[in-house]
Order: structure tokens, then sequence, then C-alpha cells
């Protein structure tokens, strides 16, 4: 198994249980990391599959410098998001869907 | 483009373009409205006497406009389509007159007359399209124009029966779109062609397409059968009669299920052909269709005691004598089912004119309030009594001719048990309509009327223009039946347009 | 302006900032400018792609002949190109075309709402932007980027009025759209990993049938997060609140504009490089859609609020667009039903949501008992949601009619029966929806049950009415978008 291979399959493993958590958890700031680590998982499939015969590709370590600024962001708006519903609501969870 | 391509978008922008700035009037406009309205309906004429002119003296007029690759929306304006053009246009500007009359000082009478001419826009689209794309794209304008006009009134009640209208008519269009769609896909066109398009294919095709093509007789004839009221898909024309009496003359003799019989005529005549059809054993089938809404119709007319509920049920029953003239074999009855395209047309529209006049004047909606009425309303009543007498055939009237023509082809078919049909339909018509003509007629007048609107004087027995468009066609009813060998008659057109369709098959 | 491809981005780019910094007013006029001369851009592209050549749209060939830009004139592998085909130029086209009476309309919805209003100008600027760049995107990656700048300003406007419900419905919403391009994304690092490159013109010819594990798993992981992203059922859960929950405008950009450009992507990549993988799995959306059809018009059925059951209808309607994937053949039926419905649907539903925007201000009640006797008051209005409950039903003559049309013709040329009865029945349903709407209008209301009507202004009527109009207009110009979509042979 070559390091890319490992890395790569961390990655997997992280962006399934960051998936398994925005979808699953409650409470927003976890979900909010949640993503966060899902994103991890995919930079690291990114960077460790994209290993040219021991030399580093430049393209994926420009894809996921792009990928953090694009993570940010949206982190950034979550949290805006999650900020603004606590003053309106109180809490850090979703409400039940309303039905109509 | 030529004079030939421009004609039949004219007739078409003569009621779309007044309906489309009628919309936009505000309400009070009443003066404006009603001049464009007038103006609309006697250009409409005038387009639609060139064309009948043109068509008589061989002139070909027709206009294409690709919508997509292998797709055309295409007008033609033959023989068969100005039949029902002319007819339309006619009935269009006396409905108008009525309907101005009728609906005086009533609400939203802008959305009215818009709709209105919408309607009439779509049967023109109808009459003249020259495929099964360009016919359905108007089949489903009308469907959607005359809800809004059936549900005038705003009632619950009104809304209980343009909703049941909708179902059906849109169920129906359903069906009719997959068997055009199905068509398409097997044949690749639909035009209407003399002689029929899918005749015309079958040497391609090879026999074993056959069953199909009955599959898409069948869903084809079911779409446009709702909207001609075949029983079983009948349900909406009774339940339809709450709207406004314009509406319902709209309805029953110019648009609605006059587009659906003109439908099945087109389908077999030029989308099948008449000896194709035949070959694939479907004209039995649909004559046996037409002969039991013939008969179902009347017998469910003879139990109604609602004046329009009765009329409804008549229109049922009559709008199949066309279907089963189209269906007998032989150009007899061509000409039958033709001709009474026209003349129950006309009929009926006085029958809902007059009923219209009896319930605006005095309040009388039911057969059993109709004691007296003769008395009263001496004028109504006589054209009422012409139309009545003209359903049941007796002589001098329009109906007379058709259902002579009928009779003579189906004898020529060799189909006796239609010859039954048209006897008994006949016995049945005169069993709901002259108890109707005898209460008016010989029974004494009732104490008071149900609710009088508008006092007589003198010799106006109601407002000008409810009276004045009832008696007009009522003396076309009559005119159609004793003037019926002449040059300019329904019938003559009716032959010329046999004389085409079978000429094209048999030489 | 030589070049339009690059102006397009660049243009919004520039408003949406002239517009924060200037302020509602006067950025509002500045937006509507920039719309219209993205437009006249737009149209310029498509007389440009439709001079071109005729290779059917979404195929390696018609992106090999496509107009391209090499971004600062550095183009693939270092740079970013941008590519523009009949697709794109259909998309792009119908975008700036929705946009403008939409923005239009915002003017007249938000004045003298300056709480809400001071970010919908500059998030729409960025919308746009996010859009026309996607639709011009030519690699993977670059899709990617702009489907997140689409999906983040899409959430922002979500949450722009900022009551608690709207909040909540932006976070299910950022929380979907991010699981969906995380999906994405991780596909895209897959993809790499097996060719070492993003380019779809370069993976095209690349990828066949015996494709390593890698790349099937990655098509499938682009295809769900696409899938969840277009709010397919069952992952349509996010979409009835947050474009019910909007202010109307906005949620007119997102159910015309948005879902269609998650959706414009699994079309490129389905007829473009996982087209050899795709059979095998073409049954799934199609499936999938028949089910959004009838759930989503049964649940427009039973909605009690008027802004709900048009969104219900969106549910609906996406679902026919994934019908056309079984059918994807040679005869170019499908593809060219697929365009027409995502142009028709997109300026229907503009329309429809700018008309229940007008009702909800004018009744003051967002509610479908709540419209009885609009008619009277607002024929324009009503008129609007008609043409384009017309479209929505699929109703000649519209662009909904022969969307559906070509559709059927695609669906009986190849056999599939249960198909056809679904179309039609979608479309039945549809007209129940409408209808319920209409004939509630059309009710006559007793005076004293009656309850005040607002002004209502007649620039809002009026630009709902154009657009719906447009919905049906478009079915008479079907030519020119096949034509554009370059299926004619």
């Amino acid at each position: 198994m070559t390091t890319g291979l490992i890395f790569a399959c961390a990655g997997a493993i992280l962006f399934t249980m960051g998936v398994a958590g925005v979808m699953l958890l409650d409470h927003l700031l976890r979900r909010i990391l949640a993503f966060n680590l899902m994103g991890s998982g995919v930079f690291l499939v990114l960077v460790g599959l994209a290993q040219r015969a021991g030399n580093p590709d430049p393209v994926p370590q420009a894809m996921v410098i792009t990928g953090i600024v694009v993570a940010v962001a949206a982190t950034a708006l979550a949290l805006a998001l999650a900020r603004r519903l606590f003053t309106l609501s109180g809490g850090y969870t979703l409400p039940e869907t309303p039905d109509d | 483009m030529t004079i030939n391509e421009w004609l039949p978008l004219a007739v078409i922008a003569s009621s779309l373009v007044p309906g489309l700035v009628i919309f936009a009037l505000p309400e009070r406009r009443i003066r404006l409205r009603t001049g464009l309205n007038l103006f609309a309906a006697l250009a409409k004429l005038a387009l639609v006497a060139m064309l009948l002119a043109g068509v008589a003296a061989g002139e070909d007029y027709a206009f294409r406009y690709a919508v997509l690759p292998g797709i055309d929306l295409a007008f033609k304006a033959d023989a068969l389509a100005l039949l029902f053009v002319s007819l339309s246009a006619v009935l269009w500007l006396f409905t108008t007159l009525y309907a101005i009359g009728y609906l005086e000082k009533a609400p939203h009478r802008s959305r009215f007359f818009g709709f209105f001419s919408l309607c009439v826009t779509a049967t023109m689209g109808i009459a003249m399209a020259a495929n099964l794309f360009t016919f359905f794209i108007f089949y489903e304008l009308l469907t959607l124009a005359t809800f809004p006009l059936v549900v005038h009134r705003g009632t619950a009640q009104a809304m209980r029966g343009g909703t049941i209208y909708l179902a059906y008519t849109l169920a129906g269009g359903a069906l009719l779109l997959i068997g055009i769609v199905w068509l398409h896909s097997l044949l690749g066109q639909t035009e209407f062609v003399h002689g029929g398009v899918a005749a015309a294919a079958v040497p391609i095709l090879g026999a074993e397409q056959a069953w199909q093509l009955q599959g898409i007789f069948l869903l084809l004839i079911a779409g446009v059968g709702v909207k001609a009221a075949i029983v079983p898909l009948h349900g909406w024309l009774p339940q339809a009669m709450v709207a406004p009496a314009p509406v319902s003359a709209l309805l029953h003799a110019v648009a609605v299920v006059k587009a659906g019989a003109f439908g099945i005529v087109r389908i077999v005549y030029e989308v099948y052909g008449i000896e194709f059809a035949e070959s694939l054993d479907l004209l039995t089938p649909l004559a046996i269709a037409a002969a039991v809404t013939i008969v179902w119709g009347s017998l469910r007319a003879l139990f109604q005691d609602d004046l329009k509920k009765r009329l409804a049920f008549s229109t049922v029953s009559q709008v199949s004598y066309i279907i089963l003239g189209v269906a007998l074999f032989g150009p007899l009855g061509t000409v039958g089912g033709l001709v009474h395209l026209v003349h129950q047309g006309i009929m009926k529209i006085t029958l809902f004119f007059c009923a219209g006049n009896y319930a605006e004047t005095l309040g009388i909606h039911k057969v059993s309030e109709m004691n007296g009425a003769g008395r009263r309303m001496p004028w109504t009543t006589l054209a009422f009594s012409i139309g009545a007498l003209g359903m049941m055939g007796a002589p001098l009237t329009a109906g007379a001719v058709s259902k002579a023509w009928l009779i003579d082809g189906a004898n020529a078919a060799n189909m006796d048990w239609a010859v039954w049909v048209l006897w008994t339909s006949s016995l049945l018509n005169a069993a709901y309509f002259l108890p109707i003509l005898w209460r008016a007629w010989l029974k004494p007048l009732p104490a008071a009327w149900p609710d009088e609107h508008i006092p007589a004087h003198g010799w106006r027995e109601t407002a000008w223009l409810l009276l004045i468009p009832p008696l007009v066609t009522a003396g076309a009813v009559l005119a159609a039946g004793i003037f019926s060998d002449s040059a300019w008659s329904p019938l003559a057109w009716a032959q010329l347009i046999a004389q085409r369709e079978y000429l094209a098959v048999t030489p | 302006m030589t070049d339009p491809l690059a102006w397009l981005i660049l243009l919004p780019l520039f408003w949406a900032t002239g517009a924060f910094l200037l302020g509602p007013g006067r950025g509002a006029r500045l937006a509507i400018a920039g719309v219209a001369v993205q437009l006249w851009l737009a149209f310029a592209l498509a007389a440009k792609v439709g001079a071109g050549g005729t290779a059917p749209a979404g195929s390696a060939a018609s992106m090999g002949t496509a107009i391209k830009h090499a971004i600062g004139g550095w183009g693939a592998p270092l740079g970013i190109d941008l590519a523009a085909d009949g697709l794109t130029a259909v998309m792009l086209l119908l975008t700036q075309g929705v946009a403008l009476p939409l923005l239009l309309f915002a003017r007249g919805y938000f004045a003298g709402d300056s709480a809400a209003v001071r970010y919908f100008w500059p998030l729409t600027g960025f919308l746009l932007a996010g859009f026309n760049a996607l639709f011009l995107a030519a690699d993977l990656f670059n899709l990617y980027v702009t489907l997140e700048l689409v999906g983040l300003a899409a959430v922002g406007m979500v949450a722009m009025s900022g009551t608690a419900a709207q909040i909540a419905a932006a976070l299910r919403y950022l929380f979907a759209t991010l699981i969906g391009s995380g999906m994405y994304l991780l596909g895209v690092a897959l993809i790499y990993g097996a060719y070492g490159t993003v380019s779809i013109v370069t993976l095209t010819p690349l990828v066949n049938a015996d494709a390593p594990t890698a790349v099937k798993i990655a098509g499938g992981l682009m295809l769900l997060g696409l899938m969840l992203k277009t709010a397919l059922f069952p992952f349509h859960y996010w979409l009835p609140p947050a474009h019910g929950g909007a202010p109307a405008p906005v949620s007119a950009l997102l159910s015309a504009l948005v879902v269609k450009a998650s959706f414009y992507l699994i079309l490129r990549l389905w007829t473009g490089p996982f087209a050899p993988l795709a059979d095998a799995v073409a049954w799934l959306p199609a499936l999938l859609g028949s089910a959004a059809i009838l759930w989503g018009s049964w649940q427009a059925i039973r909605a009690v609020r008027l802004k709900m059951l048009v969104a219900w209808s969106t549910v609906a309607q996406l679902g026919y667009l994934f019908l056309i994937f079984p059918l994807l053949g040679a005869d170019g039926l499908a593809l060219q039903a697929g365009g027409m419905q995502v142009v028709a649907h997109g300026l229907a539903k503009a329309a429809m949501f700018a008309a229940v925007g007008v009702l909800i201000h004018v009744t003051g009640r967002d509610a479908v008992a709540d419209v009885a006797g609009a008619a009277s008051r607002m024929p324009v209005t009503l008129f609007a949601f008609g043409l384009a409950g017309v479209t929505l039903m699929g109703l000649p003559p519209s662009g909904g009619f022969l969307a559906k049309w070509l559709l059927i013709e695609a669906a009986l040329a190849q056999g599939q029966w249960w198909m056809v009865a679904v179309i039609l029945s979608g479309g039945l349903l549809a007209a129940v929806y409408v209808f319920r709407v209409l004939r509630q209008a059309f009710l006559l209301v007793p005076n004293e049950r009656r309850h005040r009507f607002a002004k209502s202004a007649p620039l809002l009527e009026w630009m709902a009415f154009a657009l719906a109009a447009a919905s049906v207009l478009v079915g008479l110009r079907g030519m020119e978008i096949v034509r554009l979509l370059g299926a004619v042979a």
C-alpha cells in the first residue's frame, strides 16, 4: 500500500464521518465542525491520490487551496446564520420541519 | 406571404386581437367594448365570406409555421373547415348580440367578452387546423377559455360545474395527446389529408401495425368524444348548465360539442380515411356508440324538469347524429352528418336563446313553470317551437333535411338498425318537446311568474337584444329547411364536401 | 467588449460590488442596467454559437468546436478555460432573461422595505456571476467552485429577511448544498487521481465502459451530490421550506434558476465524460423523477399556503427533467425535451412566484383560501398565474407542452409506456393544484366576509405577466431552442 493510498483511504473515512455528522447531529456547531471534517477528508484524497511517482503535483495543491477558501467562506456563513438563529430562538438546534 | 396564406390567419386574428384588447379595457368602457365586439364579429363574417367564395372557386388557403423539427403549426381553409368556420362566425355574431343584452349591468363584462372571443378564436383554430398537432393546440385552448365562462357567476354551484367540466375535458385532452403523439411517432406526421394520412402510410407500415392504429383510433375518439359528449363521456354537459345562457349557447351550438364532433369528422375522413377505417373495423363500433348516445340522451331528456338540463341531454343525443352520419359508410350518410353539424347548431342555439329569455324575463327555469308562457311571450315561444319542431324532424325545418339524408345513408349502408335508432329518437324527441309546447301555448296563464324582471311593453315582450337573435336563428332553421336545394344552403356545401372527400378515395 | 464570455462573469461581479457600496436605491438601477447588458451579451453569444457548428450538444465534438476563452491568456491545463456551446447559450439566455424582469419586479416589491433589501442586490449579482461562470466552466473543478458560489449566494438570499424560520430554512439548505458539493468534490478528487486531469474535453475520450472502480464510485458520488442539490425526490426535503419561506423575488430566482444549475451539471457530465458508464444506472433518476412528479404534485394539491404550493410544484416539475436520462438517444428528442422543460419551467416558475408574491402582498395573507375574489381585483396577476399554470400543466401552445410532447415521443419510441402514464398524470395533477387557486380566485365573496385588499402595483403585476407570457410564447419559438441545443441534423 503506497502512502498515497493510505492518505486517500483516511480521507475517505474522514469524509464519511463528516457526512454522517452533518446529517445526524443536532447541535449546529457540531454540524459545522463535521462539515469541515468532510472537507478535510476530500482534500486528503485529492493530495494523496495525486502524487505522481513521488513528485508532488501542483494542480491538486492549487485545488486544495481553492477548496479551503470555499470551505472557510461556507463555514463563516454557517456560523453567522447559527449565531443569528441563537439570538432569535435561543438555541443551537434546528426546529422540526414544519409540515407546510 | 400571399393573400392565400394571410386569410386563414386573419380569420383567427379577427377574434383573437379584439379579445385581448377587451381584456385590457376597463369595465365602464361599455360602448367601446360593444363596438369592438360587433366590429370583430362583422369583420370575421366578411373574411369568412371571402374564404367561402374562394374555396367554392377551387382556391387553396393554407399557412404553415415550423414549431419543432417535423412539427408544424398549420392551417388550411378547405371546404370542411369552412362549414364549421361559417357556422361559428354567424352564430358568434348573434350570440354576441344576445350576450350584450343578457349581461346588461352584470359585473366582469370585460373578462366575459374577452374569454368569449378567445373561445371563438379557438373554434376557428380547430376548424382550420391542418394537422392533429394544431388541432390539439386549439382544442386545449378551447377548454381553458371556456372554464372562466362556465364559472362566470362565481357561485359554489358554478364552481362545481366548472370543476367537473375541467376534469372531463382535461382528462380527455390527455388521452387525445397520447393518441396524437403515438400516431406521430408511427407515421412521422399527422397531417389531415383527403383519403387519410394513415391510409396512405399503410403500404409502408405493413399490416402488423393494425392493432396500434386501432388503439390510436380509440384514444383519439375518446379524447374528442369527451367534448362531443358521447355516452359515457357526457357527464360534464348537464353539469355545465350553471353557466349563463349565452355560454350555454356557445357550449352547445357554436364551440365545444361541435369541436368534438368536428374532430371526429376530421379523424375519420382525413386521418384514417373512411375506407381504411372501415377496413380496420372501426366504423361499426363508432356507429354503435353514436346510436347508444342518441337513445340514451333522449331517454334522459324525458325525465328532466329543468329546462336547460332537458336541452342539454337533447344536445347529447343530437350531436351523435353527426357522428352516426360519419360512421355510416357512404356519401349519403356523410352529407347527413355534416349538414346536421350546421342544422343542430342553429336549432339548438335558438332553443337556448329562448330558454335564456324565459329565465331572464319571467324567471322560468323549469318545464313545470312553463304554463301559459306562450301567451305572455309569443315571439320567443314561436322561435322555441320552430327550434323544437326542427329537433323532432318536422317537415319544412332544417331537422327534416338532416334526418332524411341520415336515413337514406343508413339504408344505403344496409344498416337497418340505424334507421330504427333514428326513428326511435324522433319519437323520443317529440315526447320531450311536445309537452313543453303544449304547456306554453295551451295551458292557462299562472297567477304570477316565478320572478318577472322585464315587464312587457305591447309587442315588446322582452328586451330587443334578447328577442332578435332567437327570431333570426329560428328563421334560419326554416330557411335551411325550405331552401335546402339552393346553391348556398348548408346542404349544398355538405354535398360539396362529401364529393371532395369521397372522390379523393373512389374516383 | 469583444468577448462576451468573460464579461458575462465580470459584469455581475462589478455591479454586485457597486450595489453593495451604493445601497439599495441606486444599486438597484445599476443592477438592472447590468443585467440588461448581460442579456444583450447572452444574445450575442447565442447568435455566435448558433452560427457555428451543429454537432449534438454535450458531446465531445460540440465542446471541441465550441467558442472558447482562455482567462488572462493562460489556457488549460494551467490556466482556466471558458467554453460555450449550444446548451450553455440556452442556459445563459434563460438566466439573464429570467433575471431581468425579476429584478424589475424586485425593485417594486422591495420598495420601502430597507432591512431585507440591503443584501438583495449584491447577492443577486454574485448569484448571477456564479451561474454564468458555471455554465461557461470547462473543467470539473471550476464547476465545483462556481457551484459553491451559487449555493452560498442562494443560502444568503434565503436568510435575507432574517426571521427564525428563514434562518432555519437557510441552514437546512446550506447543509444540504454543502453535502452535495462535498460529494461532488470527492468525485472530482477521485477522477483526478485516476486520469490526472479535470478538463471535460480531455476526460471524455478517456472514460470508457471498463473504467477503474474509483471512477465509477466518483461518478456515483457526483451524481448523488448533484441530485441532492437539485432536490430530486427523496432529497427534496430542504426545498419547500427554503423556497416557500423566502421573499417572492428570491423564491423565484431559487426555483427558476438555482436548482437548474446543478441539473445542468448532471446533464453535462451524463452526456459528456460519463456517457459510457451512464446506461447502467439511467433508470434510477427516471424512477426518482417519477416519484418526484407524483409526490410533489400531491403535496402541492394539499398545501395550505400559496407559496408552499408553488414550491412543491417545483419539486414535481424537477422530476420531469430526470425522466430524460433513460431516453437520451441518437434521435436527440430527450435532450430537446430536457432543454425545453428547463426553459419553460424557469420562466413559468419565476412568473408564478412573482404572481403569488403580488397576491400575498395585496391580500396580506399567504393562504390559498384567501385569494377568493382576487380575479376581479387583480386580473393581470391572475392571468399571469394562469398562463404560468398552463406551462406547468403542459398545455399548448406553451414551452411546457413542447417539452411534454418531445418527452412522450421519446418515451414511445423506446416503448416506455409507464413513463407516458407518469407524464400525463403529472400534467393532470398539476391542473388540480393550479385550478385550486384559480377557482378560488373566481369565487365571489359576500361583502361581509371579504377582507380589505391593499393596492397592487401595476409594475409588479405586469412583470409577472411578462414572464408568464414568455413561458407560453417560447413554445412558438421551439425551433430556435432546438437549433441552439444543436440537435438539428
